[in-house]
């Protein structure tokens, strides 16, 4: 029996979900392991995951904001012979980490403790004295945090969730290790390795030029057709494959949860690359460099469509202070 | 006596213009600032994005980026078209995450502008200088 843990650090469980969805399956899991430590599944605090001994696998998600998990991912790391960042957020900081674009933590605390519609103005503190004892929050960071900027990792497996196909290769993974079979290099990502247009089997154009773009709820996409073909921002050519084109076949636009495509670095500027190559690319002498700016400027929020997922491992990956 | 910020400039070259422009600045003596570490590439249109964040991630001040003029100078049939869309979502990305994006230039020089290319360096040196150094991130911030 070989041991394995699943943690949610900063998790919305989504990822927790995704792994109780594989359903029968769970009982291959069964099989081969037993489950230490699951505070989902079970109530369990730090004290049970400091008296586990070691732990063979562990799956951690979601993203890092607190002291409170980086002391978990790091306690983890030292307990696990294999490490799996599970899920966007733990691979690359995930939707939490667009705080990254306001990180200053008293903006955050203002919102909260000392808008209008808050009667008492009062913000936690990492120590309060409530009733003669002594009350210990977590430290909030201002900026969230990929699981590898904080510790080595050995598995990825992107995705807001992942998919069943994921988690049934991960399952591979743990039978290889608890017959001390051979293992996949460390790094691996466990998903599809090329973008997401390259199994997306939509109709494209041979040449597709935007126009003009639109929102997802300014017009209805034709199912067939590719979404930038229409005008509408699909990150499918800056993300990697692996989901089954998930959103792609509801009628959506990707969003790039899996994250940048195998030998990209930088999300964003991939897709920013992709976007304006596309745009007007026939008339690009006719409209002229003003034409050009006037239709460039609707995107608004580059940062916010092209990062979505990833702010936190860009190579830029917080809003700095330029000047201020 | 306080330091004169001296600003550290990346600048993308293509071969066939700006290049050759910076190259005519230097044979015809034409003097700008020696802040300039010129990076030559086959066309403005090779200029990745990724590059230009590195740039700023590693401490440059300031990020130029040359290339033929528009419409139909650029030998790749529209590299500098697809520069300049670049440049304007860059813009507002930059300025998204807190980088003030006058760091960030792209002038159209032909290889016949050797003036051209000495006044606007000189004037984009001058503008970095006042902006100050670029911010950096920090290690270990949390
Ligand atoms: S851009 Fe989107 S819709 Fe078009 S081919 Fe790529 S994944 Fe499919
Ligand atoms: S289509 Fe894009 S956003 Fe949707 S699951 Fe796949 S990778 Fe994620
Ligand atoms: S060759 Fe000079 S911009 Fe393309």
């Amino acid at each position: 029996m070989i041991r394995i843990a699943i943690a949610p650090l900063g998790s919305c469980s989504g990822c927790d979900v995704a792994i109780a969805d594989i359903g029968e399956d769970f009982a291959d899991i069964a099989k081969i392991a037993e489950i230490v430590y699951w505070p989902t599944g079970a109530d369990l605090k730090l004290e049970d995951l400091e008296a586990i001994d070691y732990i063979d696998i562990t799956l951690s998600h979601g993203s890092i904001r607190t002291s409170e998990q980086e002391e978990i991912l790091k306690l983890l790391r030292k307990k696990s012979k294999v490490m799996v960042a599970f899920g966007s957020c733990a691979c690359f900081g995930g939707i939490p980490g667009l705080v990254n674009l306001s990180p200053e933590r008293e903006d955050v605390m203002r919102t909260a403790y000392e808008s209008i519609s808050t009667d008492k103005g009062e913000w936690p503190s990492e120590k309060s004295k409530i009733d003669g004892k002594i009350l210990t929050l977590p430290k909030l960071y201002n900026l969230g945090h990929s699981h590898d900027s904080l510790v080595e990792m050995d598995y990825y497996v992107p995705g807001c969730p992942p998919v069943e196909s994921q988690i049934r290769d991960l399952l591979g993974v743990a039978v290889a290790y608890s017959k001390g079979g051979e293992l996949p290099p460390k790094g691996t990502v466990i998903a599809g390795a090329r973008a997401l247009c390259d199994e997306c089997d939509r109709e494209k154009p041979e040449k597709i030029v935007i126009d003009r773009f639109y929102r997802p709820h300014e017009k209805e996409a034709d199912p067939n057709l590719c979404f930038l073909a229409q005008g509408i921002i699909c990150m499918g050519p800056a993300t990697r494959s692996g989901c089954g084109t998930r959103c792609i076949n509801a009628n959506m636009p990707c969003r790039g949860c899996f994250g940048p495509p195998p030998g990209i670095r930088d999300q964003g500027s991939k897709m920013l690359s992709a976007i304006t190559s596309l745009l007007a690319a026939d008339r690009e002498a006719e409209l002229g460099e003003e034409g050009l700016r006037e239709l460039l400027e609707r995107i608004s929020d580059p940062t916010g469509t092209f990062y979505r997922f990833t702010l936190p491992s860009a190579i830029i990956n917080r809003r700095l202070n330029d000047g201020r | 006596m306080k330091k004169v910020f001296e600003p550290r400039i990346v600048a993308f070259l293509c071969n066939w213009c700006a290049y050759s422009g910076a190259d005519l600045a230097g044979v015809s003596r034409l003097k700008y600032p020696p802040n300039v570490v010129p990076i030559r590439v086959m066309c403005s249109g090779r200029v990745d994005p990724q590059f230009v964040l590195e740039a700023f991630r590693e401490g440059a001040d300031g990020v130029f980026i040359g290339g033929c003029h528009t419409p139909s100078d650029c030998h790749y049939v529209n590299g500098n078209f697809k520069t300049y869309k670049r440049k304007i979502v860059m813009d507002r990305m930059l300025e998204q995450i807190g980088i003030n994006p006058r760091r960030l230039r792209l002038e159209w020089v032909s290889a016949s502008e050797g003036k051209k290319f000495a006044e606007v360096m000189d004037e984009f040196i001058a503008e970095v200088r006042k902006l100050g150094p670029v911010p950096r991130m920090k290690e270990g911030e949390r």
